[in-house]
């Protein structure tokens, strides 16, 4: 259990892929060692999802690639829709975000969530430039002053370490490292109240990496803002994270303090995860 | 051959067979439907099923079946392109209206009821009871930024224009200005984003709660809208970084006006630039006037 304020409810999260059918669910999963039913050829990418994050903590999502973690990013993003489930976010009381109309997803997105991708090219226009990227959540929250978004996003950018006299320089001419911190910025842009990183230092040289990781964690603790780290990488889950989530052919199969979870892993796919790791 | 005299075999030998104003009257209907349709959602682009007409597309053709769809016996015509009655595309276009429906041509503004136009809105203030139909060649505003139309039209429904305003950005960011010129594009009815056509910014003002209505026909992009009366028109603009009219070194050297849109005039020989109003009958009628 978590003592911190709520900040975000998940329940019964799915995701398919494809047709689906009655036996969609029960014919997938771990026991089953398929997420694609068996009837209909539907990919269940995630199926009933549940977590909680309060003010200020990070979450860990863990698993194998294909286990749909960026699945459960998209889905709260609004980049894919949910074909199930719920979602609660304090600052929309009582309602389900997943069936809001097309306009106001788009709002809450541009005011509420902030998303680093795993590649830039998902997160960032890379011609556009590192301000103007920022300046687009800005925009999207109705800011009018240029003035004043590009103080707020020079500011941003100085904070990921992207110096202010670069901020008007495309993302295409900078390093895998600088684009990554362009993508944190805009992510903060509008103070969101949820971040999702989705394999945010994943493909980055270690040195680079560790930095970035740093960078986040400073960044997290100033800001208080609730954090989904998705990773297959336990370094960085035990690094960042408080509670994990470790997930498996579309299914949650253990949750719980990052440090008991990977001390003392229940699940055997986790003490795979873990053993697998150490080696 | 000429194109008049093209226009006049294609008259003298047709003439029983065509329609008062060319159009048969089913198509004229459909064409009045998708205008009103505009009214009723300022700024919104209907579709409509575009004729071939006597003249390319891409040469008036959506204004030409705007102005055939809604002329009258006793309407008064007037055609001008870039603010000229004597462009071989106006004259073309005003023979053509003149010779299939027999209304009075004029270039005098105030005596028109229906002014087609391209590229320039008249500098006098239309009245209510006189129509401005623009021609229009790329009616979505938002082609610069998202090419595929079905993105584009999902824009428009949500009301997401932040790409419009990150390019509006881009341009103060790397040139220190809006660097928008003609074209401009403004928030119609406080709702939809909409391309003025290629009019200077020197006419958006004009557009803004006019008291006439303008129709905007593209006749390849098979698209109608409209600005009906006193309707707002507010062109994309920052707090710190305002839209702004051209501004012009000189007053016009013909008629020594300061207050219109002047084309410049380049001596092909070095001897600098000089300036004349673009709305020549304007101009004429102000030269006309200090005469008398
Ligand atoms: N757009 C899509 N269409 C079809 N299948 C998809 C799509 N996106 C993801 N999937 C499938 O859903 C499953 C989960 O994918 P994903 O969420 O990307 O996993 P992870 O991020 O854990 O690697 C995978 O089997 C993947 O192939
Ligand atoms: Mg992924
Ligand atoms: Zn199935």
């Amino acid at each position: 259990m978590s003592a911190h304020r709520p900040v975000l409810k998940v329940s019964g999260l799915t995701r398919l892929f494809g047709p689906g059918c009655d036996a969609c669910l029960s014919s997938t999963g771990p026991e089953q060692e398929t997420n694609r039913c068996v009837h209909c050829g539907t990919t269940v990418a995630c199926a009933d999802v549940s977590f909680d994050i309060g003010e200020g903590e990070v979450l860990g999502i863990v698993g194998e690639s294909g286990s749909g973690k960026s699945t459960v990013a998209g889905c709260l993003a609004f980049d894919v829709p949910a074909s199930a489930g719920e979602a609660r976010l304090c600052t929309l009381p009582g309602a389900n975000m997943f069936e809001l109309d097309a306009a106001a997803r788009r709002r809450l997105r541009a005011m509420e969530i902030g998303i680093v991708y795993q590649t830039p090219q998902q997160g960032l226009r890379l011609d556009v430039t590192a301000g103007g990227n920022v300046a687009e959540r800005l925009l999207s929250a109705d800011w009018r002053h240029v003035g004043q978004i590009r103080e707020r996003a020079g500011n941003l950018l100085e904070r990921t370490e992207i110096p202010r006299a670069r901020m008007d320089e495309p993302p295409r001419i900078f390093s895998g490292g600088m684009r990554q911190r362009v993508q944190l910025a805009k992510a903060l842009a509008h103070k969101p109240s949820l971040l999702i990183l989705d394999e945010p230092t994943t493909g980055l040289d270690v040195s680079v990496q560790a930095r970035i990781l740093d960078l986040i964690q400073e960044i997290q603790r100033e800001a208080g803002v609730a954090t989904i780290v998705i990773s297959h990488d336990l370094g960085v889950i035990r690094l960042l994270t408080e509670r994990t989530l470790v997930m498996r052919l579309g299914r949650v199969v253990e949750a719980g303090l990052t440090d008991q979870i990977l001390d003392d892993p229940q699940h055997p796919y986790t003490q795979l995860l873990v053993n697998s790791a150490l080696t | 051959m000429r194109a008049d005299a093209l226009l006049d075999q294609v008259v003298d030998s047709a003439e029983p067979e065509y329609n008062f104003a060319f159009l048969d009257e089913r198509t004229k209907r459909a064409i009045r439907r998708a205008a009103l349709k505009g009214v009723a959602i300022p700024g919104h682009q209907v579709p409509f099923g575009s004729r071939e007409m006597p003249i390319a597309r891409g040469w008036g053709t959506g204004g030409l079946q705007l102005s055939l769809a809604l002329i009258g016996p006793h309407d008064v015509f007037k055609a001008i392109d870039q603010g000229s009655d004597d462009s071989v595309n106006a004259v073309n276009i005003r023979h053509f209206v003149a010779a299939m429906s027999g209304v009075e041509t004029v270039t005098a503004t105030a005596e028109a009821t229906i002014i087609q136009s391209r590229h320039r809105i008249p500098e006098e203030t239309l009245r209510p009871d006189q129509v401005l139909v623009l021609q229009v060649p790329k009616p979505e505003p938002l082609s610069r930024i998202e090419p595929r139309v079905a993105r584009s039209q999902k824009m428009h429904a949500e009301g997401d224009y932040a790409s419009m305003w990150l390019s509006l950005y881009e341009g103060v960011a790397l040139s220190g200005d809006i660097s928008m010129g003609a074209d401009y594009p403004a928030i119609v009815n406080g709702n939809y984003l909409m391309a003025p056509s290629p009019i200077p910014r020197w006419d958006m003002p004009k557009l803004h709660h006019a008291p006439f209505l303008t129709l905007f026909g593209a006749g390849r992009e098979k698209r109608i809208y409209a600005v009906p009366p006193y309707t707002s028109v507010e062109p994309l603009e920052f707090s710190d970084y305002h839209f702004r009219v051209e501004e012009f070194p000189s007053p016009c050297q013909l008629c020594g006006a300061t207050d219109t849109f002047l084309d410049e005039h380049v001596d092909p020989h070095g001897g600098g630039s000089t300036y004349s109003c673009s709305d020549t009958a304007y101009c004429a009628a102000r030269r006309e006037g200090s005469q008398a």
